[in-house]
């Protein structure tokens, strides 16, 4: 790898982390303005104008305050924990493609930061890792309501993978590969290429599937507060809380993002040809991105203040005695209809 | 060069973590020292250039598995393991014999066929997954269709413990 | 009579679940845009409707000369005994032989009944819509003649309360910490 190339990918790396780091930071104003909103309160709006500096200074308090261990906890794992579930959150992002490409120094870059031929398996895989760092919190804060959150979550977030992964299979069957580029290059052209239309059932269970993997309501049975205190983070304090926070508004982004990119044609601009159009097309794709994404991380919010929480066994149900089958359902249809076109 | 170097590192990390799940009594730490392993061993398909089976490892071992292993050490609540007082000899000598056995095996395959340990497969080198998919449903159908069955026997066996009245 | 309550059984329709759901969200994406309720209290002020029971007044003649006639009958009235009266020989010449020579209200024990109002035949004594008289002390809090002849100046003419986002007059008692 020469230099100008490793220059590039540290570039690339470095900006997908800042906008995901301000984007969580956007995010928490947000959803405190927008939950605000929805009950016709104001929200915050005090620190500095329309209250946009808030996140930092609740980043500031949170920098501030006691960094807490309970006394019966099991030291290392709960130092580790908050670190395993933030992690997997941020590298997730790294092979979505957030634009089409651009040319600069006569080299074309790619807007993604790692063309992963197995994208789609990558971030399933790394957002099953992510529960270790909830159910390890839960363990080793020593307290029951810690325990009842990580054990909730756990359970929650193996039945919905399965209903979400089996929706996103049969988004690879229309595509024939695992590689992102590849499914946003299916769905190029008209909206109606567009997953979303090909695929509605995928798309509805894959949407509900992924609250559930973020944890947000209606499914935030993790941290119910009426039940749980606080739910896996409990017992958590300071910089350590504040990166389960962070790890979780990451893992909306990501969910977001990866929404967008599996049924909204990621980057695409409906009825436009990106890269005639050369630097101009690369901005309205990441442009498209933005507002697509921005889309539904409004939708995280507006579902949040909207609906109530799940019973733990409805919500059990729902996952494997409906979306499951459905799912099946999707992809024997989806399988079928290949097969029919196929012999044609 | 570098690979080989990398590769040293993480099979010391792999086999350093597989010791450690072995002789560590706290269960909640061997399952976590297992998951090293099987991201140490997730890397190492990756230096082979076998993207699909890293993936893999990552999602059903270490993503899938290795949670629900945990969730019962957890839900049993384990303490530090007592060691089991009966067959205490006959276990160590049926282990110490399992482990040789093991070992010879592979010594066998590393000086009678040699080369065969480093090199990736041809087919799917690439990590192909479409390469992969025609191996199980082509040339291994019958192994594949099998461990399947075995699946579900197990999975009716469960069901059938689990709960009394059908 | 017992009531009969007719089960509901649920359609096709409603066991999609989705239709209801997307009437809840347009039911918070309507309040989103709706006007906000919040009153930022020290930037702006609520303005009571009228008959609003705050802070008290000594209503006076054009001609300065106090309404009251320090009867007491407020202080009878009084269900918490906040109004000490001291009557005197009044000053003017006007057929009305007494006046007060104090008059403390004791705003921590008042309930704001409003019966004092009710009481005074002179129709000297009212309740105006201030509500923030917040201090920094009891004895602050317990106002005087002046005081209560300084609320009136200020609102004898307008409402204290004029705009939500303006800030109303210093008050006429101490609201100082000292």
């Amino acid at each position: 790898m020469d230099l100008l190339g490793f220059i590039i990918i540290l570039v690339k790396v470095l900006v997908v982390f800042a906008a995901t780091m301000i984007t969580v930071m956007g995010m928490i104003y947000a959803e405190r303005r927008v939950s605000a909103f929805m009950q016709g309160r104001l929200g915050p709006n005090r620190v500095g104008p329309k209250g946009l500096l808030q996140p930092i200074a609740d980043g500031i308090k949170f920098f501030m305050k006691e960094d807490l261990i309970p006394s019966g906890a099991d030291k290392p794992i709960f130092i580790l924990a908050p670190a395993i579930l933030l992690i997997p959150a941020l590298m997730t992002f790294a092979v979505i493609p957030f634009g089409s490409s651009i040319t600069i120094f006569g080299r074309e870059i790619a807007l993604q930061v790692a063309d992963v031929n197995v994208g789609i398996l990558y971030i399933l895989a790394l957002t099953s890792i992510g529960v270790y760092g909830i159910v390890l919190a839960g363990w080793s804060s020593n307290s029951k309501y810690s325990l009842l959150g990580g054990l909730r979550s756990s359970a929650q977030l193996i039945s919905y993978e399965l209903a979400m992964g089996l929706a996103v299979v049969s988004i690879i069957l229309l595509a024939g590969s695992l590689r992102l580029n590849d499914i946003i290059a299916d769905q190029q052209g008209y909206f109606l290429s567009w997953n979303v239309f090909k695929q509605p059932l995928a798309f509805i269970i894959f949407l509900v599937a992924v609250y559930a993997e973020t944890n947000r309501l209606p499914f935030d049975l993790t941290e119910a507060e009426q039940e749980l205190v606080g739910g896996y983070h409990t017992e958590y304090s300071s910089l350590k809380f504040a990166m389960f926070f962070l790890a979780e508004y990451a893992n909306m982004i990501t969910a977001a993002a990866l929404t967008v990119t599996l049924f909204f044609g990621g980057w695409d601009v409906p009825l436009l040809d990106e890269s005639s159009l050369g630097l101009l097309g690369a901005i309205l794709s990441v442009l498209s991105f933005i507002l697509k994404m921005a889309f539904f991380l409004f939708l995280f919010i507006w579902v949040r203040w909207t609906f109530p929480r799940f019973r733990y066994d409805q919500l059990m149900r729902l996952g494997w005695k409906v979306l499951l089958p459905l799912a099946l359902v999707n992809i024997f249809l989806t399988g079928g209809y290949l097969t029919l076109t196929a012999m044609k | 060069m570098f690979t080989s170097i990398f590769f040293y590192f993480l099979a010391s990390i792999a086999i350093a973590s597989a010791i450690f799940v072995v002789l560590n009594r706290n269960a909640v730490y061997s399952a976590i020292a297992l998951v090293l392993c099987f991201f140490s061993l997730a890397v190492i398909y990756l230096l082979l250039e076998a993207y699909v089976i890293a993936v893999l490892e990552v999602f059903i071992y270490a993503g899938a598995i290795m949670v629900l292993f945990l969730f019962v050490i957890m839900l049993l609540n384990l303490g530090l393991e007592d060691a089991f007082p009966y067959f205490r000899h006959l276990q160590r000598a049926l282990s110490l014999f399992m482990v040789g056995l093991f070992f010879v095996g592979i010594f066998l395959i590393m000086f009678n066929e040699q080369g065969i340990l480093h090199q990736p497969g041809e087919k799917f080198s690439a990590g192909d997954i479409y390469a992969l998919g025609e191996a199980l449903f082509s040339k291994y159908l019958l192994p594949f269709e099998v461990a399947s069955l075995l699946l579900l026997v197990a999975l009716i066996g469960t069901v059938y413990l689990a709960k009394r009245k059908i | 009579m017992a009531t009969i309550i007719k089960s509901y059984e649920p359609t096709f329709w409603d066991k999609l679940y989705f239709p209801a759901l997307l009437k809840g969200l347009m039911v918070t994406i309507k309040h989103f845009f709706r006007q906000k309720v919040t009153i930022q209290y020290p930037d702006e002020r609520h303005i009571p409707p009228d008959g609003y029971r705050g802070l008290h007044r000594l209503n006076k003649y054009p001609d300065e000369r106090i309404k009251c006639v320090a009867c007491e009958m407020c202080a009878a009235a009084c269900p918490s005994n906040c109004i000490s009266i001291i009557p005197g020989p009044s000053p003017w010449d006007d057929g009305k032989e007494r006046y007060p020579v104090r008059f403390d209200i004791n705003l921590l024990r008042c309930i704001y009944c409003g019966f004092c109002e009710m009481a005074c035949p002179e129709g000297a004594i009212e309740l105006t819509e201030i509500y923030d008289f917040s201090n920094y002390s009891r004895d602050d809090l317990v106002i005087d003649k002046d005081g209560l002849l300084g609320v009136y100046e200020l609102t004898k003419k307008q409402n204290y309360y004029t705009k939500k986002s303006h800030s109303p007059a210093s008050l006429p008692f101490k609201t100082e910490r000292t």
